[in-house]
């Protein structure tokens, strides 16, 4: 068995190029506005998407998606409409759901795993789960054959790769620097070093995350990782534009543009 | 990094404990839970904090008997810790110097600390100050105003105190911006965390520095009347003067421990802090324990009169201890720890900290309870000069 998120990096490395992975809170900036943004994202050249479950404490965040998060939640997201944005998303692009460990435990983890399997959801990135506490975790994901995706950080020693990255499937989530989510103004060279450093411990798929934000730094990162994830860019766009179209449109020609440098020379 | 460390083994108080958090702290977390562990076994680590707690805490801390006050209790016998007398004013000062002595052995030059309050920020500010340590102080930005001599007091320690105004501008938000400095400055930085929350290894290390209290108190009862209490009592937020007090008599059975959570305006009106005694099970700021959270597991805004008690979880090891039935948690609503805050201010001339009065009003519950045989040990965390400002508002006292 095999998930869409699984086929598409079969594709993408057939075709000698990183795929292209765009993040959004579920709920933000409205319900239908995150699903009208996430469609725009994949009609410009997104290759699959994050849909972000908001959570009231998001530690691992930046100030960009910690506001977007807080929208999110005054709207009244909860598990049912990130389930709901899931499934509208599934049709068209392989999705995985993106969650801090509180919310899924509250829902029940075989639970969740299952809604997020029956609204067609390739899996799920736990940026706060270790995996010394993931047992449950991994049984019931196992069982029910949805990739488990993990995160990891510069810091995390060899050995530790070694042992995350074999709990790992779908794609493992490298963390390009110390710190929260947001633009940066560069990529940060520890990204290369860790994806470095991955590729001797693992031979799956490596999508470089945190602080890339330009066409500049994702023709940067596809050169040498095999998935290229924005996030706070995207919402950025959403924050300032003055109408929602005009925010739909801004994303859908971001994508566009990131979506042009992936091919590996 | 450490091969002495295996959270799968350590770090859990039955199904709570153990790390939630993002991979790039694990390193962190790792050699912090080894230099504490060297720490505990190295006499001259102890040695060091001990005299620190000689000649700067002003340790042992005494116990007092409050006559007047228990005759309002039933009658029992009551005897105070007296964790108000320390310096700092608060039992705080005994976790801060524990760590930031182990911040210098771990080589890092800059601490930086979460306050509700300001007490905890206080206590790390002094720690810091006294060790030539760099200092920033995370704190709600509504909490900034509700206790501007506070930030004055940390100011003047000469640590920096950075206002936090997402989320809902408290204490919890203060420790998820505090965390996302750490993630950033690692290298560098150490967390000093002010409570027995927070992945491992900060439950069971501030418990460790905090244990002075139950030790000591252990000690003071024997040789006051040959015998242990039949209860102690303390306030719960996150928990730290509760475990430290209660630890130390775990094994002695006949001994009941209490833990009196804020339970504000009362559990059923939802406006409490009692995390235990309201919340239910599951995972705030890297540790699983109790949660006060809604249907979608998101954090529920707690309430307290007592900023210090005024958080949506509880250190798991107390949430180990409810469940076990080693320990009972009960929640002492705004109006009964006022009502306690005033009668030990005027029958025994000791202002407590309005967290303390929590457990000074379970120690009248409970002494009514028992009658006039039962000698209660009661932990007077802090002392309530910080708390004027807010008594004389509850009393309408005009300033």
């Amino acid at each position: 068995m095999s998930t869409p998120l699984d086929a598409l990096f079969i594709k993408t490395r057939a075709e000698n190029r990183a795929a292209l992975i765009g993040y959004l809170p579920a709920g933000f900036p409205t319900q239908q506005g995150c699903i009208d943004a996430l469609t725009a994202m994949v009609e410009g050249g997104v290759d699959a998407i994050e849909i972000g479950y908001p959570y009231s404490d998001p530690v691992m965040d930046g100030p960009v998606i910690q506001a977007a998060a807080e929208t999110s939640l005054r709207n009244g997201t909860g598990a049912a409409e990130v389930m709901a944005t899931l499934s509208a998303i599934a049709k068209i692009a392989p999705t995985v759901v993106m969650t801090y460990w509180n919310p899924i435990e509250r829902y029940g983890v075989n639970k969740f795993l299952t809604d997020i399997k029956g609204n067609g959801g390739s899996g799920v990135i736990t940026p706060d789960l270790t995996i010394e506490e993931s047992e449950p975790w991994i049984a019931a994901s196992s069982k029910l054959d949805t990739n488990r995706i993990y995160v990891v950080a510069p810091s995390t020693t060899d050995q530790r790769l070694k042992k995350v990255t074999s709990a790992t499937s779908g794609f493992v989530y490298a963390a390009s620097l110390m710190g929260v989510t947001g633009t940066r103004t560069t990529v940060s060279t520890s990204a290369l070093t860790l994806v470095s450093r991955l590729r001797e411990a693992t031979h799956l798929p490596i999508a470089v995350g945190l602080g890339v934000s330009t066409p500049e730094q994702a023709r940067e990162v596809a050169q040498y990782a095999d998935g290229v994830i924005v996030g706070s860019a995207f919402i950025r766009l959403l924050q300032e534009a003055q109408s929602p179209q005009e925010g739909v449109d801004k994303v859908r020609a971001l994508a566009q543009e990131l979506s042009k440098g992936l091919q590996r020379s | 990094m450490s091969v002495a460390v295996d959270s799968n083994i350590i770090g859990h108080f039955g199904p709570y404990g153990g790390r939630f958090v993002p991979e790039a702290l694990i390193g962190a977390l790792d050699e912090l839970a080894l230099a504490h562990e060297l720490a505990l076994k190295d006499p001259v680590f102890q040695a060091e904090l001990a005299e620190l707690h000689r000649t700067y805490t002003g340790r042992p801390s005494i116990i007092t008997e409050v006559k007047r006050f228990a005759e309002h209790a039933g009658g029992a016998r009551i005897l105070l810790k007296r964790e108000d007398l320390n310096h700092t004013g608060s039992h705080k000062i005994n976790n801060v110097l524990g760590q930031a002595l182990l911040t210098k052995r771990m080589g890092k030059k800059r601490i930086i600390a979460e306050t509700g309050a300001g007490q905890h920020g206080v206590a790390a500010a002094t720690a810091a100050a006294l060790m030539g340590l760099d200092c920033v102080v995370y704190m709600g930005e509504e909490d900034t105003k509700r206790q501007s001599l506070n930030v004055a007091r940390m100011k003047l320690l000469g640590a920096e105190v950075i206002p936090v105004t997402q989320g809902s501008k408290t204490l919890k938000d203060a420790i998820n911006e505090a965390m996302r400095d750490w993630v950033t400055n690692v290298e560098t930085t150490h967390y000093l965390l002010g409570t027995v929350a927070g992945p491992h290894p900060f439950p069971t290390m501030v418990r460790d520095f905090h244990r002075v209290i139950g030790i000591e108190a252990r000690e003071q009862c024997l040789e006051l009347m040959g015998r242990l209490p039949d209860v102690i009592l303390a306030c719960v937020g996150g928990g730290s003067n509760a475990i430290g007090i209660f630890h130390p008599f775990l094994d002695d059975t006949g001994v009941r421990l209490i833990g009196l959570e804020a339970g504000g305006s009362g559990i059923e009106s939802g406006l409490h802090a009692a995390t235990i005694s309201g919340g239910t099970p599951g995972v705030l700021h890297g540790t699983r324990s109790y949660v006060l959270q809604d249907e979608n597991g998101q954090t529920v805004e707690s309430h307290s009169i007592s900023a210090g008690l005024d958080y949506p979880g509880v250190g798991p090891e107390h949430a180990y201890l409810n469940d076990i039935g080693r320990a009972e948690y009960r929640p002492i609503t705004d109006a009964q720890a006022m009502e306690a805050f005033a009668l030990l201010c005027k029958t025994e001339g000791i202002i407590p900290a309005i967290e303390s009065a929590h457990a000074l009003a379970g120690a009248m519950q409970v002494g009514k309870e028992l009658g006039p045989q039962a000698v209660l040990l009661v932990n007077l965390s802090g002392r309530g000069d910080k708390d004027v400002q807010t008594a004389a508002d509850y009393f309408g006292i005009p300033l």
